[in-house]
């Protein structure tokens, strides 16, 4: 079998599904400057579904693809300490702000420097937003197919893919030509582990911006170990057009936000004594909620 | 003319229950915008199947009716779809948040180049001023979703790359039959003409769709359970209470991740959402992500060790104590009262 050439796209997301009390304003809205970040859950099983391919046929090559501020960096280093060849990171303020039709388009033009590829698997949806959108926009953007909610990879013929999509009343089993896009579903097996071998290797692992404050030892490093800065790619470099990138390529734009605030119902309190519940279970069948 | 379009899934014939929802949700938008309701639907063998459609109010349906449109695959649908709403030009565009219309819809939101709301549990029409053009923009499209968790509500607009569309949570807009003898217009699309061979690239190999068993859509009465039932066996509990009233068990997200009960009873932003005559809530803490799920129930009663957990103030009873007391104590005092 022929190795593969297969990006994965993740995003650092903040922890949404953790929005403890310090992260609340006073105001009951979340403060999302608070919130943890983390590598998007449904990411991570994308990470997995390569790189098990990885350790299926020898000789794939595995490069993570990331579109973030700085800090998101760490997606790169994360996926070097798990197993891929690569890392390029998507940076610029220009970027900021972008809906999924504004992202789509610039992970695509990302994806057509590289140029070179078979496969594209990403998480299903990232907690923020979870819309599940950016996957199939740049499926068709690249004009390829889209296999969506991906469980399990079945097989790999020299010419396509064989998989096991989760819908939500049931499963199917599609193939699909290279090249493709996949997104991949939480109920696939989760990610394996970082390798102590490859956190020492990599934890130097740095980008030009981040280098800017680097020190000299660091510096060195990076002179004498070249493959430890991590690409990134501004406009200028993924060739991007301004019109349709950020806030002014995005259509939807959030009119206003609102906590969602409980009205107080009036509420009958009672104990767990017999006399308590048979007066509601009366009460129930009086007013015919019951019975 | 400006219209409101919806995207229909269909299967074996039958013309699915979100699409249904979408259907009446599109009615209300059209009236409100004064302008004709429109839909479209490709499947196989849909001989007579606008008679599932037209009571809703639809002024005109594009069929297009070919062996293999059905199972759904993306590029036949979306070359189908793309087509009708380039000629159509729509002003909304609706689907169901389900794994066919959050497949096909991103797809088609990229080639129409416009925006995309995903998972609206509220639609509505309104105006907008957009300072930067000093300009008035009416008649838009409110889409309006749970975000961050589900701890806000955003709105979500789009006044510049038309259509404005949105997928819509299933459950969540009610049904709503206008005249059972509603003229629509039917147009036949034949796929030959438009779908090419090479979109038929993706191949079903197998298919195992269970017909879900569970209805909590439609149940009158619901008794959930949350993390604080404990175990799969006290869920047996709620079982009985259910079966008694005639009604089914329901669980929140923290009880189906613990494996209490099965994915298709979740109840909650990620499950269903349900509006039932009365909804018992056991060991349940009332997470934002559950109760936005159920806070249109009638009648709420919580069963709560907890005095003050949070679901407590929607309920209209609050019982405080062990749920495996109270739940046999309701069984009994039922069959004692009930005729």
């Amino acid at each position: 079998m022929r190795p593969l050439k297969i990006i994965v796209l993740a995003k650092q997301v903040p922890d949404t599904r953790h929005v403890g009390p310090d992260a609340m304003k006073p105001d009951g809205t979340v403060n999302r400057g608070k919130l943890a970040t983390v590598f998007n859950p449904d990411d991570l099983h994308a990470l997995e579904l390569a790189l098990n391919i990885k350790d299926r046929i020898p000789g794939t090559q595995v490069t993570i693809l990331t579109m973030g501020p700085q800090k998101a960096a760490d997606i790169i280093r994360e996926g070097y300490y798990r197993g891929v060849d690569d890392g390029i990171m998507i940076s610029d303020r220009r970027f900021g702000g972008a809906d999924t039709l504004a992202t789509s388009y610039t992970i695509v033009q990302a994806i057509k420097k590289i140029a070179d590829y078979d496969l594209i698997v990403g998480g299903r949806q990232a907690i923020d937003g979870d819309t599940a959108q950016v996957g199939p926009q740049c499926a068709d953007k690249l004009n390829i197919p889209q296999v969506t909610y991906v469980e399990e990879v079945l097989e790999i013929r020299e010419d396509k893919i064989i998989a096991r999509r989760r819908l939500e009343t049931g499963v199917e089993t599609v193939s699909a030509p290279f090249p493709c896009l996949m997104t991949v579903h939480g109920s696939s097996p989760n990610c394996r582990s970082r390798k102590a071998k490859n956190v020492m290797q990599y934890k130097y692992a740095r980008t030009k911006t981040e280098l800017r404050s680097a020190d000299e030892t660091m510096l060195s490093l990076h002179e004498k170990r070249p493959y430890l800065t991590i690409p990134e790619w501004s406009v200028e470099d993924i060739e991007a057009d301004l019109r349709k990138i950020g806030l002014a390529g995005s259509p939807t734009k959030v009119k206003s936000v609102s906590s969602i605030v409980f009205t107080a119902n009036e509420s009958k309190v009672l104990t767990d004594s017999d006399s308590d519940i048979e007066g509601m279970i009366k009460e129930l069948i009086k007013h015919h909620t019951i019975g | 003319m400006k219209s409101v379009f919806v995207y229909c899934e269909v299967e074996n014939k039958k013309v699915a229950e979100i699409s249904q929802e979408l259907l009446s949700a599109g009615k209300r938008l059209a009236e409100k915008l004064g302008c004709p309701l429109e839909a479209m639907l490709f499947g196989k063998d849909l001989n007579g199947i606008e008679s599932q459609i037209s009571p809703y109010g639809v002024d005109k349906l594009f069929i297009s009716d070919d062996e293999r449109l059905e199972p759904y695959t993306t590029l036949p649908h979306a070359a189908l779809a793309y087509k009708i709403l380039k000629q159509q030009d729509p002003q909304i565009v609706l689907f169901g948040a389900t794994s066919v219309g959050r497949d096909l819809a991103p797809r088609l939101a990229s080639k129409l180049n416009c925006g995309l709301t995903a998972d609206t549990t509220i639609l509505d029409i309104g105006d907008h001023f957009v300072k930067k053009e000093k300009k008035e923009y009416t008649n838009l499209l409110y889409a309006i979703r749970p975000a961050f968790g589900g701890s806000i509500m955003a709105n979500i607009i789009n006044w510049d790359m038309h259509p404005q569309m949105a997928t819509v949570r299933e459950g969540v807009m009610k049904k709503e039959i206008i005249d059972a003898n509603y003229k629509t217009e039917v147009v036949s699309i034949n796929a030959n003409e438009v779908v090419k061979d090479e979109d038929f690239v993706i191949e079903i190999i197998e298919r195992h769709i269970e017909e879900s068993d569970v209805n909590l859509k439609d149940a009158p009465i619901i008794v959930a359970g949350g993390y604080g039932v404990g175990s799969k066996e006290n869920f047996d509990l709620l079982k009985n209470l259910a079966n008694i009233l005639g009604g089914e068990v329901g669980g929140s997200r923290a009880a189906v991740d613990a494996g209490f009960i099965e994915h298709n009873r979740q109840i909650g932003q990620t499950g269903t959402t349900v509006r039932p005559k009365l909804y018992i809530a056991a060991g349940i803490s009332g997470a934002i992500q559950h109760t936005a799920g159920m806070q249109e129930a009638s009648m709420i009663i919580s069963i709560n060790n907890d005095p003050d957990a949070p679901i407590n103030s929607l309920a209209d009873y609050v019982i405080t104590g062990d749920l495996a007391v109270v739940l046999p104590k309701m069984i009994k005092y039922y069959k004692e009262n009930a005729k």
